[in-house]
């Protein structure tokens, strides 16, 4: 048997744009989510009471008229959880039901478990809580002020940056906030615990770490692991908030299981999932440039502090996501990325697509576009001007960046084929006759790094099996949350056994198939379970050829699996009918397979390694127009050219592509978190928090696949895309700034995240309408 | 004797209801009793769509697809109606177009709006009128959250799969589900329950007024799309409903010489195209108004009389001189719709008395019309700021100015100070602009929210002063404004 990779023109599944696997149910209505599935006998119906107060002590709570009310059979609180009350993986540091204190406004203090879900919702109501209230820490610079932190302090430091900064021909400086963001899947928080014989427990949860769920639930219970199964078929969206954020609502929902006997199912309501449920963190950028006549960076002084919430949750490795990628595609010959995990009295901040990456990469741009406007030159300018290349390439954490070569490729095709320069000069001409309207334009790059970098996340399983019939049973630890693994993944399988789609049946992701699994993140789905998957039909195939080859007398390597027959040197046998033989001649068809990406080491006291199995290079041009009196926008037209190595099915990247650009593009534009000066989130549901709509997609909607593979050893050379398109999404954010800059010089600089209407107006600054537009009266004939 | 159940059809066949909670949500009733489990919960406030449905009625003789949202539409709302999920397109057998359009376009990636965005198509589908562009499909999704596809594959397989006549099963058994339609048509009073908890759907205005001075603690419900928000998020304990969409007559439009006259029940969808034709920014405001899914259940006569602050209709409607006409057992009386609202949550309306219709003067020649909404996302969001101008002009000066705003106040507001700076100034003046801008000032102290601060919210009300007076006075639209007033001009109907 050949484990050559098939030849680009034979393959039949890779490559190809299929639909989503699930596609043909979804639009009827015909794809179960856990809410969907027929209820178990008996199921209780559970509602969660939160903290009427940001931060204090519990001086009451009463839970008598609660226990009352109609339809209740039980109320959980702290005291009631048999294990450990706690959150976190690896660090004890948020409880899942509060006690004594509370410390975020909403912070799950007690759940009650009904006949409905109504009668659990009324209930909720009832609870007498009376809190000693103490000033909440709310903002990033509340936290600052308070000085407290979720983690310690940690740096990448390069030389002497600041001498370096003073020593160079130019300064400038600036402050950027950017706003965090609501995942809103559309599918809230849910779990359906089922209780099982000797304590055993089922949890379907909406989760993309069913592993995790499983260790939360099984020490809350306090049962082994092995006692606890977590599965999920798929889930209505995750984007990174349901990674760690499943945990609690699963835990409760076993906790009620364990206490009545019965199945509980415990769905969030949406205002109670906005408030109750980490966001993407927010931050305050400080940051300083010494650069040359030509923008060109000498050294980079920035430091990055960001609203972790009451706990560390994820805040580590999001933190250092924004420091790994606060260079961008920019080298810098001297830096200090500094960083704060800032603890307030808001809920936990959590993965949020890109995990850091996004706001780090903000930051880049906005020093890339002041150093551009200081000097009056076009910001594509001095993003070349500071591009990595050979001899400057070397990261702030140490990596070297050998493929620079592809980003500038890509952004040199993207600056013709969107007709940059020509567009440029119009918007100056338009902008020079325009009183209230001012465009803007901009080119931004983006380099993303690929993998966990916490090394040991880097690993996956899978679970194959081959039926005497010939079809296959495909598991593997992955996760489904819309995003199309299963369908890439499934294509692999099936290319590897040379059968058709149809004969691979997807099946739901369960830890008692797959153990010890890693989160469904990173954007490592499909370059980690696809790996799996194919070693484990490798396993199969091998056995299957080794015991074709011996019973027709061929040498192994003549053995060929394609078009849904097995080629045995001069034989063509049906893949089902060797299936058959090879069973009844007592050939195992079953195998688990392994993957661990190689190469990584990342020595994070030392701030040095290569945390980066390889980086997705990607580019977009954007073009606004803003309304200075009002501060309203309109995205006009937008080119992305974006790198996915060679595509898996281009149709499902193509899909991540443009959903992950109009995800980002709300984050900068109109998804804005507000938040009173009591801690309290006003902005919990769609009516108040406003992501994009069809409308907002510029009609002028270009997207483009780089041609070209990953240069490392990936499945089919491709490229991992879940995170890297959305902050493509930052030319939108740019372009913006590039228009605020026309109407009122400085004023970019002001222009903060997101940049909603209200935000673009105190950017420009004072105007005066009145003059504008007398200007532009018609002169009377 | 009033009918004492509900009707609909289901799958070709008639469902009676005969006892339901009042305040029970239709979407409550698809997942929870029938266990149709396609229709999602995402929101519970009538603003994502997962939970859209299509209430198929006949009207005016034909057979008309109004997509709805079930999550904050009252089960008892969609009596004579038929009620189409998504799990009745095919039926078991092939996809209908549009979902087969969604499907192989790679429409849905995790899936979970999809059944509403299919049933929203599937309205559209069924739109006699429709036309084929991107920016008709996004309106006709203003009210459909995706937060995985970016919508582009969702608009190509809406343009796809809507660009020839609709010839799918149930086109082709319209007569049929017309007559099933027909028979339900009873002209019936309804009501289900007791006198302590009942759901009623007079048929009258008679039997409406008598059941209103039986019950004058009993709320009134036209679309419920702001009453079924009271019920999900409030939890409001609701016992006695009074549904106005049956009463005969309550959604009429009488288009008058010198003023439209729209029934109180009148859906803001059928109001559209009539109040567009009285101003392009009329109908640019209307196609932003809420969501198709919102303007089809919400009526005319429900954004008054709810007294919200930040309703969209009640400035254009003071700017126009509009009067509102109540009803309280057999009396009727009128009052301008700017003294309507008396304060924050207070309206000039006793308990037991309704608003019956709006009656619109037309403006006159020299009167010059400008609505400008201002909102963090422009389309489906409530207004940070919405302004609306009426300037009758005398030669080059401003005879009459009735201005008001809403987002500015406790309740929607004129500008009486800028009117004033405004009354016999000539229109062309800049000193005459910045002045009366100023008086913004004397005119509204607004709060702080999440939609906008004070300072900001005064800021473009001024600021919109301004820009108005100078579009009146000739500066074109295409340089005041991101989406010029000529491309206001394609309503959406």
């Amino acid at each position: 048997m050949s484990l050559r990779e098939t030849p680009e023109v034979l393959l039949r599944h890779v490559r190809k744009p299929l639909p989503h696997d699930s596609a043909v149910k979804q639009v009827q209505g015909a794809a179960p989510y856990i809410d969907d599935l027929p209820e178990p006998q008996g199921t209780l119906h559970l509602a969660v009471g939160g903290a009427p107060k940001a931060r204090g002590t519990v001086t009451r709570l009463d839970l008598d008229r609660v226990r009352a009310a109609p339809g209740v059979v039980a109320v959980i609180a702290a005291a009631d959880i048999p294990g450990r009350n706690g959150v976190a993986a690896h660090m004890d540091d948020e409880p899942i039901l509060a006690e004594g204190t509370v410390a975020f406004h909403g912070q799950p203090l007690f759940a009650v478990a009904a006949t409905t879900r109504d009668a659990a919702r009324r209930a909720v109501l009832l609870a007498a809580i009376e809190i000693a209230a103490e000033p909440p820490a709310v903002t990033v610079d509340d936290g600052l002020a308070t000085g407290e932190r979720v983690l310690p302090d940690y740096a990448f430091v390069g030389g002497d940056v600041a001498a370096v900064i003073t020593a160079a021909p130019r300064q400038t400086s600036g402050t950027l906030r950017i706003g965090g963001q609501e995942h809103f899947y559309l599918e809230g928080q849910i779990a359906l615990a089922v209780p099982g014989e000797d304590g055993a427990m089922l949890v379907h949860s909406s989760t993309q770490h069913p592993s995790e769920v499983q260790h939360i639930v099984a020490r809350a219970l306090g049962v082994p692991d092995a006692f606890v199964t977590c599965e999920v078929r798929r889930m209505g969206g995750g984007f990174g908030g349901k990674e760690t954020q499943a945990n609690p609502w699963a835990a409760i929902a076993a906790v009620a299981a364990r206490v009545t006997g019965r199945p509980c199912k415990l769905r969030l309501d949406r205002d109670a999932d906005m408030a109750m449920t980490g966001k993407r963190h927010d931050f305050r950028v400080d940051w300083s440039v010494g650069f040359d006549a030509d923008g060109r960076i000498a050294g980079l002084d920035m430091l990055l502090a960001a609203r972790c919430g009451i706990s560390a949750d994820c805040s580590q490795g999001v933190v250092d996501r924004s420091m790994f990628h606060a260079d961008n595609t920019y080298f810098l010959p001297a830096f200090r990325i500094d960083s704060r995990r800032v603890k307030t009295n808001t809920v936990s901040n959590t993965a949020f697509r890109g995990f850091g990456g996004p706001q780090g990469m903000l930051a880049a741009e906005r020093v890339i576009d002041a150093v551009a406007w200081s000097l009056g030159r076009d910001p594509l300018d001095v993003r070349k001007a500071n591009f990595y290349a050979t001899g400057r390439d070397r990261t702030p954490y140490g990596q070297t960046v050998t493929d620079a070569d592809i980003g500038l490729a890509l952004v040199e095709e993207l600056e013709r084929t969107s007709d940059y320069r020509a567009r440029r000069a119009a918007i100056a001409a338009f902008n020079a006759a325009s009183p209230i309207l001012k465009r803007g334009l901009a080119l931004t790059p983006l380099k993303f790094g690929i993998s966990f970098t916490l090394t040991s996340l880097n690993q996956a399983g899978a679970l194959v099996h081959v039926y005497q019939d010939g079809s296959v049973h495909l598991n593997h630890g992955g996760t489904e949350m819309g995003q199309g693994l299963f369908q890439k993944v499934a294509q692999i399988a099936a290319e590897e056994f040379g059968i058709g789609l149809d004969r691979v049946r997807i099946t739901p992701t369960t830890t008692d198939k797959v153990p010890n699994t890693s989160p469904t993140a990173a954007s490592s789905g499909t370059d980690l379970n696809g790996m799996a998957v194919q070693a484990a039909a490798r396993v199969i195939k091998g056995r299957m050829a080794a015991f074709a080859a011996e019973t027709w007398s061929v040498p192994a390597d003549q053995v060929v699996f394609q078009d849904d027959h097995v080629l045995i040197g001069n034989q063509r046998v049906p893949f089902g009918e060797l299936a058959r033989l090879a069973h009844a001649a007592r050939v195992s068809l079953s195998s688990t397979g392994f993957y661990k990406t190689p190469t990584l080491h990342w020595d994070r006291a030392k701030a040095t390694g290569r945390p980066f199995f390889y980086y997705a290079w990607g580019a977009a041009v954007s073009e606004v127009v803003i309304d200075v009196t009002t501060g309203e926008t309109k995205v006009l037209r937008v080119d992305i050219l974006h790198d996915v190595g060679r595509s898996l099915n281009p149709a499902i990247d193509i899909g991540q592509i443009e959903g992950g650009f109009v995800q980002g593009m709300g984050w900068l534009t109109t998804e804005e978190l507000v938040f009173d000066a009591e801690g309290r989130l006003l902005t919990h549901a769609p009516s108040t928090y406003k992501i994009p709509v069809a409308s907002d997609v510029p009609a002028d909607f270009r997207v483009a696949l780089f041609d070209g593979e990953n240069r490392e050893e990936t499945i089919y050379r491709s490229k991992a895309v879940g995170e890297p398109p959305f902050m493509l999404a930052i030319s939108v954010f740019c372009a913006i700034a590039d228009a605020v800059e026309a109407a009122s010089p400085g004023g970019g600089l002001r222009l903060d995240a997101p940049a909603t209407p209200e935000a673009i107006v105190r950017a420009v600054g004072p105007f005066d309408p009145v003059a504008a537009l007398a200007a532009a009266l018609p002169r009377p004939a | 004797m009033a009918r004492d159940w509900v009707q609909f059809i289901r799958g070709g066949r008639v469902v009676r209801l005969r006892a339901f909670q009042p305040r029970g949500t239709l979407l409550d009733w698809l997942r929870l009793e029938e266990r149709s489990t396609g229709t999602k919960e995402a929101c519970a406030e009538g603003d994502c769509g997962a939970c859209t449905v299509v209430l198929a009625r006949r009207r005016d003789g034909r057979l008309v697809y109004e997509p709805v949202n079930a999550c904050i539409a009252l089960v008892g709302q969609i009596d004579g109606a038929e009620l189409i999920t998504v799990e009745d397109l095919a039926g078991g057998g092939p996809l209908h177009p549009v979902q087969q359009a969604l499907a192989e376009r790679h429409g849905s990636q995790c899936g979970f709006c999809t059944p509403g965005i299919v049933m929203s198509l599937f309205a559209h589908y069924h739109r006699p009128d429709r036309t084929g562009d991107r920016a008709t499909v996004a309106d006709v999704l203003a009210g459909n959250l995706c937060r995985c596809t970016g919508y582009r594959p969702i608009v190509d397989a809406a343009l796809e799969s809507c660009a020839g006549d609709a010839a799918d099963r149930f086109a082709q058994d319209a007569p049929r589900r017309l007559a099933a339609l027909a028979e339900l048509d009873d002209g019936a009073d309804v009501r289900v329950g007791d006198d302590a908890s009942f759901f009623a759907a007079p048929a009258s205005e008679a039997a409406l007024a008598a059941l209103l001075a039986a019950h004058p603690d009993a709320t009134i419900v036209a679309g419920a799309t702001d009453v079924g928000l009271w019920i999900t998020k409030k939890l409001a304990p609701l016992a006695k409903i009074v549904h106005v969409g049956r009463v005969a007559g309550l959604d009429a439009v009488e288009d008058r010489a010198d003023a439209l006259v729209l029934g109180a029940a009148l859906p803001l969808a059928r109001a559209a195209p009539l109040l567009a034709r009285l101003d392009p920014d009329i109908g640019e405001l209307m196609r932003r108004f809420g969501s198709e899914q919102v303007r089809t259940s919400g009526t005319v006569g429900g954004n008054i009389a709810n007294g919200s602050p930040i309703g969209d209709l009640a400035p254009v409607m003071i700017a126009l001189g509009a009067t509102v006409e109540l009803r309280r057992g057999d009396t009727v009386r009128t009052l301008p719709v700017e003294d309507f609202f008396i304060a924050y949550g207070k309206q000039d309306r006793a308990p037991d008395e309704f608003v019956r219709r709006l009656i619109v003067p037309k403006p006159q020649p020299a009167t010059r019309l400008r609505v400008v909404k201002i909102s963090k996302r422009m389309d489906e969001d409530i207004s940070a700021v919405m302004g609306a101008f009426a300037l009758t002009l005398d030669g080059d000066r401003i005879a009459e100015a009735r201005i008001a705003f809403g987002g500015m106040a406790g309740v929607p507001k004129r500008a009486a100070a800028v009117e004033a700076a405004l009354v016999g100034a000539r229109l062309a003046d800049p000193a005459v602009w910045r002045t009366a801008a100023a008086r913004i000032a004397e005119d509204f102290t607004p709060l702080t929210d999440q939609r906008g601060s004070a300072a900001y919210r005064s800021q473009v009300a001024t600021n919109l002063v301004v820009k108005v007076l100078a579009e009146i006075a000739g500066v074109p639209a295409d340089v005041t404004r991101v989406r010029p007033r000529e491309e206001r001009a394609r309503v959406a109907s």
